[in-house]
């Protein structure tokens, strides 16, 4: 079945004479029209079998030109970097990196020099982009706390003003449940009066309230599995569960994009992990039938389990997991499945039930369903959910039950609420028509930023809008103008992508009105035609006119 | 230089014309040899089986994988929780019973305290619950930045950094600087969190009896050794001792100053962990560097949870900036994961306030523990564990029945004895076959400032009770 699916793809690529791209599926040339066209084909011949709907996804591929002129971009920061380190060095230049102290001076280094090379000569230049200070609810827009810095970013001096409303593209606040007023809020104020904010124990021990219970409880309904445990850190969910699930002799299949916490899971497991690329499902369906061929490396014992982990929207690409022939394969190898819907809960499907629901699947053949509250229910922690042995399993050994602190009560009762309110449970339709809302929004911001040109990567049903900046000089200039603008936007450049291809990554939130979210489409306009096509293409030339930036100390 | 490279060409040919003919052919056949290996496929040694098609899907027919994960049996001890309802502070409702709580590590009584509730509900109120983003992306809120001020301000550092969740702070902080081919020497009670952190760095893992200094030093000077052999190498192996401030395995307390003399004689750094110590020892509740009147910049890094005497959620790691900030782009916890969420950030904070404003808290707290100390003493059957001054002791078996299953069914009866009697007590909890160093079946119990003279009493009373009712 998944052959078949995958022969046809390739007529895909043959129709439109395009070459499959690095993910094995088509890259979308930007042209308008083509791209109308290109929709087409792919629904009609692609999702024939195994999607029960349009699966479009676009990554363009890097100009040739743009590629060299940003590996250019970053070649002359390096020399000006290793410029600026050796003032450093010979005193020309003050140096304002923290020093080992005098008593131990003759310790082996903490730091290997070259390690930090890259912090201290790009990053610290466009510091300002990250880690701006919020002093109000996460919401649709935010208050940030202002700063300045006069040793270019080096410090920063709090200024004691706000900037006041600026809209908030950065949150993973899908549903808007991020609010301090409201059902959600109000219940998790009862509560924090009624228990305090702290639990002082695990799980296992006397931590666990039969509050926590019933969440659990509320959570496989939700998400329609046997059973689930809840966790009270979302990276942990990953990283403490993943070893008590595979261990030495398993192998675990990884998305070459997944999330740090996954990665991590899976090597404290201690399993053999093997990388296949970003939702390619040749490179997966090949790393498969090798492993169960040839079986563990130098033994040749048979794997005692294969895990394959994915994730349903990938935070970086805004790409969509292709969850049908995920499970084909891992139907047809025997494999399990771990499906981490950190992004995707609530986001996708008709009634916020992630990418299962979106693709109209049974959450039943997904063996682990992992996701977090962080996101959508504007709360913190994080869930597994899976059959009723799994998660009894998970009760007797999860390193989290075990030794971490349970969940903080007002941060479950926000949970419990946000949850009912999207499964309609209180009695009103708050939830689906967020849920709607977002949908609408998604593809009205990306269709809207298509038409003006610009480069945006992943699904079109995607809440998570990558777009693309290509030369690291503009990373900062972007984050900058737009907060100028009162847009505040995330930006990420190399390590968090590939070298060449900065980003800059917009949320879209339930919360957004048509409003804003047409303000941002214009001062992103507006930004590209004053600063000489600043994002889209022609704006590769952009280190060249801006030497200041370059020569900044 | 232009001529002199056409002499060299010259040359060349003219050897060429006087070089024998067997020489040239040898030349050739290496020069076609090494054409040969740089254009033959590369091949991997699995790709090299000689299974036909049909053969591999006979294999992957055949291929049956073990189930997900190996079935639980129903009454697995740990399969069933207690259940609480109501707040978990000082007078908790376990299974039903409404009890005196002698097992949450409520140290200090601030769960329960009604400014720090207030603080969280006004927080609330601001800021929501969710902070929906990491601390890079518009997940810090200045109240972060305010609780970090405060931290470092408290423990007298010069920077200290949060997160979002405790287990994971240490687990963070160690593969932040510790890497793969460094040493790291680390005391065999430490506890499961520091564990996962030795595994996350990949680095060469020695470990010392507990609390034994000498051992200690018989490795170190074993290092010493090697380095000797290998000067070269040993310019660049980073090198760290871990140890926890008051063990929470063990309920004892590390000798600081000692470890501090091997630092500079051995140039190695202290890594400590204090999720124990913090908020408890010393006059000030600065932990255990307070407690031994050690210079805390002789501590290359102390990190410590907000779970337990701030009872809040979450962690910190404070030190030298130089140290600290390289974790806002390294610490795995920090930078890929939510922040934490605002109104526990303000909690703590207030829990901070009442601890700066308020230290004779620590002394009664210090009082209580010797107290329940020597309550215990002389129980029949049981051993307490721990330092005098330690507020989570453990309570062992003095001789065990020969099994671990039998003996923590043994030591349950107790609790279920005591629960049953208004006495709220917990096993010690550990994942048997992922510790390092398996420590005894014991039950955990937990001083705070908020038990009384009585209650104290009433409990000591029941556990001896239990033992000489049950421990036969």
């Amino acid at each position: 079945m998944t052959e078949s699916a995958g022969n046809k793809k390739e007529d895909c690529h043959a129709a439109n004479g395009v070459k499959p791209g690095r993910n094995g599926m088509v890259k979308n040339h930007h042209h308008h029209h083509q791209y109308q066209k290109q929709e087409k084909v792919y629904h009609a011949a692609c999702n024939g079998e195994l999607y029960s709907r349009p699966f479009i996804e676009s990554f363009e591929e890097t100009p040739m030109l743009v590629a060299v002129l940003t590996y250019m971009g970053y070649g002359i920061l390096t020399i000006f970097g290793y410029l600026r380190d050796f003032m450093r060095e010979w005193k020309i230049e003050k140096c304002h990196i923290a020093r080992e102290r005098e008593e131990q001076k003759d310790f082996v280094p903490l730091y290997q020099d070259f390690e930090n090379f890259y912090t201290r000569n790009l990053y610290m230049r466009i510091r300002d982009s990250w880690n701006r200070p919020i002093c109000g609810v996460p919401g649709a827009k935010f208050d940030l706390v202002e700063r300045s810095s006069n040793d270019y970013n080096w410090t920063f001096e709090y200024t004691g003003r706000v900037v006041k409303n600026v809209i908030n593209l950065g949150s993973y606040n899908y549903l808007g449940f991020a609010e301090n007023t409201g059902s959600c809020a109000t219940a998790a104020g009862d509560v924090t009066v009624k228990f305090g904010v702290g639990v002082a124990s695990t799980r296992q021990e006397m931590g666990n309230l039969d509050r926590h219970e019933e969440l659990e409880k509320l959570v496989a309904s939700f998400l329609g599995v046997e059973s689930a445990m809840a966790f009270a850190m979302g990276f942990a969910t990953n990283s403490m569960n993943i070893p008590a699930i595979a261990g030495k002799g398993c192998l675990i299949l990884s998305d070459e994009l997944n999330h740090a916490s996954l990665v991590l899971g899976a090597r404290l497991s201690g399993s053999t992990i093997r990388v296949f690329k970003h939702n390619n499902m040749q490179s997966l369906e090949k790393l498969l039938r090798d492993a169960i061929v040839h079986g563990q490396p130098r033994t040749h014992r048979p794997w005692k389990k294969i895990l394959i982990l994915v994730e349903g929207i990938y935070s970086m690409e805004g790409s969509i997991i292709r969850l049908p022939e995920v499970i084909a394969l891992k139907k047809k190898y025997k494999a399990y499945l771990y499906l981490d819907e950190a992004h995707s809960i609530g986001a996708l499907g008709p009634s916020g039930r992630g990418v299962v629901e979106y693709f109209g699947l049974d959450p039943k053949d997904v063996d682990i369903m992992m996701g977090t509250f962080t996101k959508s229910f504007g709360a913190s922690g994080g869930y597994i959910g899976g059959r009723k042995d799994l998660i009894d399993y998970l009760r007797a050994h999860s390193h989290s039950a075990i030794y971490a602190t349970s969940m903080s009560p007002p941060v479950l009762e926000q949970i419990i609420t946000s949850m009912k309110c999207i499964m309609g449970e209180d009695g009103m339709t708050i939830g689906r028509s967020r849920i709607q809302r977002l949908a609408e929004n998604t593809v009205y911001f990306r269709r809207r930023l298509r038409e003006m040109g610009f480069i945006i990567y992943g699904n079109n049903d995607s809440p998570v809008v990558p777009m693309m900046l290509y030369m690291p000089a503009k990373i900062g200039a972007f984050g900058r103008e737009m907060l100028k603008r009162n847009i505040g936007v995330v930006v990420v450049g190399f390590p968090a992508t590939p070298i060449i291809e900065s980003r800059a990554r917009f949320c879209i939130s339930a919360a957004h009105s048509k409003e804003m979210l047409d303000r941002v489409t214009t001062h992103f306009l507006a930004t590209v035609n004053t600063s000489n096509n600043f994002v889209y293409f022609k704006a590769a030339l952009y280190p060249f006119f801006n030497w200041p930036l370059f020569l900044m100390p | 230089m232009a001529s002199g490279q056409q002499w060299v060409l010259v040359e060349m040919v003219q050897a060429f014309y006087e070089a024998p003919a067997y020489h040239l052919i040898l030349e050739g056949i290496l020069i076609l040899w090494i054409i040969r290996l740089l254009f033959s496929k590369t091949y991997k040694l699995q790709e090299r089986s000689d299974l036909t098609e049909k053969e591999k899907e006979e294999l992957i027919e055949e291929w049956q994988p073990e189930p997900l994960v190996p079935p639980v049996s129903k009454d697995h001890p740990s399969l069933h929780y207690d259940v609480v309802t109501g707040p978990p502070s000082h007078k908790i409702i376990v299974n039903g019973k409404e009890c005196v709580n002698f097992a949450s590590f409520n140290f200090l009584g601030l769960l329960d305290n009604e400014r720090v509730k207030l603080k969280a509900l006004t927080s609330l109120k601001k800021y929501g619950v969710g902070t929906c983003g990491p601390r890079g992306f518009y997940g810090t809120f200045d109240v972060h930045l305010e609780l970090e001020e405060r931290l470092a301000k408290f423990m007298r550092t010069e920077e200290a950094i949060i997160y979002s969740y405790g287990f994971a702070t240490i687990a963070s902080a160690i593969p932040a600087y510790s890497k793969r081919g460094d040493i790291i020497f680390v005391d065999e009670a430490a506890c499961f969190s520091i564990q996962k952190g030795l595994q996350a760095s990949r680095s060469f893992i020695k470990y010392f009896r507990h609390n034994d200094m000498e051992d200690l030093e018989r490795l170190l000077k074993e290092q010493e050794i090697e380095d000797q052999k290998n000067p070269r190498k040993a310019r660049v192996i980073r090198r760290f001792i871990l140890v926890e401030g008051l063990y929470i395995n063990t309920a004892d307390i590390c000798p600081l100053p000692e470890l501090v003399k091997l630092k500079y004689k051995y140039k190695v750094r202290i890594f400590l962990e204090e999720s124990m110590s913090f908020g408890v020892l010393g006059e000030h509740g600065r932990g255990v560097t307070e407690h031994f009147g050690v210079n805390i910049d002789d501590i290359d890094l102390i990190s410590a949870n907000m779970e337990n005497a701030l009872a809040s959620i979450g962690g910190f790691c404070c030190g030298r900036s130089f140290v600290i900030d390289h974790q806002r782009l390294s610490g795995q916890g920090y930078c890929f994961s939510a922040s934490l969420p605002p109104m526990l950030a303000s909690a703590a904070i207030e829990g901070l306030n009442i601890m700066e404003e308020d230290p004779g808290i620590f002394r009664v707290l210090r009082e209580k523990c010797k107290h329940v100390h020597d309550a215990l003493q002389g129980t029949p059957g049981l051993k307490v564990v721990g330092e005098s001054i330690a507020p989570a002791l453990h309570l062992q078996l003095e001789n065990s029945t020969g099994s671990r299953a039998n003996d923590l069914k043994l030591l349950r009866t107790i609790i279920d004895y005591s629960l049953d009697r208004r006495v709220a007590l917990t096993l010690a909890r550990y994942l048997d076959k992922e510790e390092r160093f398996l420590p005894p079946p014991s039950i955990r119990v937990v001083v705070t400032v908020e038990q009384t003279q009585e209650e104290i009493q009433n409990a000591a009373k029941c556990i001896r009770e239990a033992a000489v009712n049950l421990l036969k």
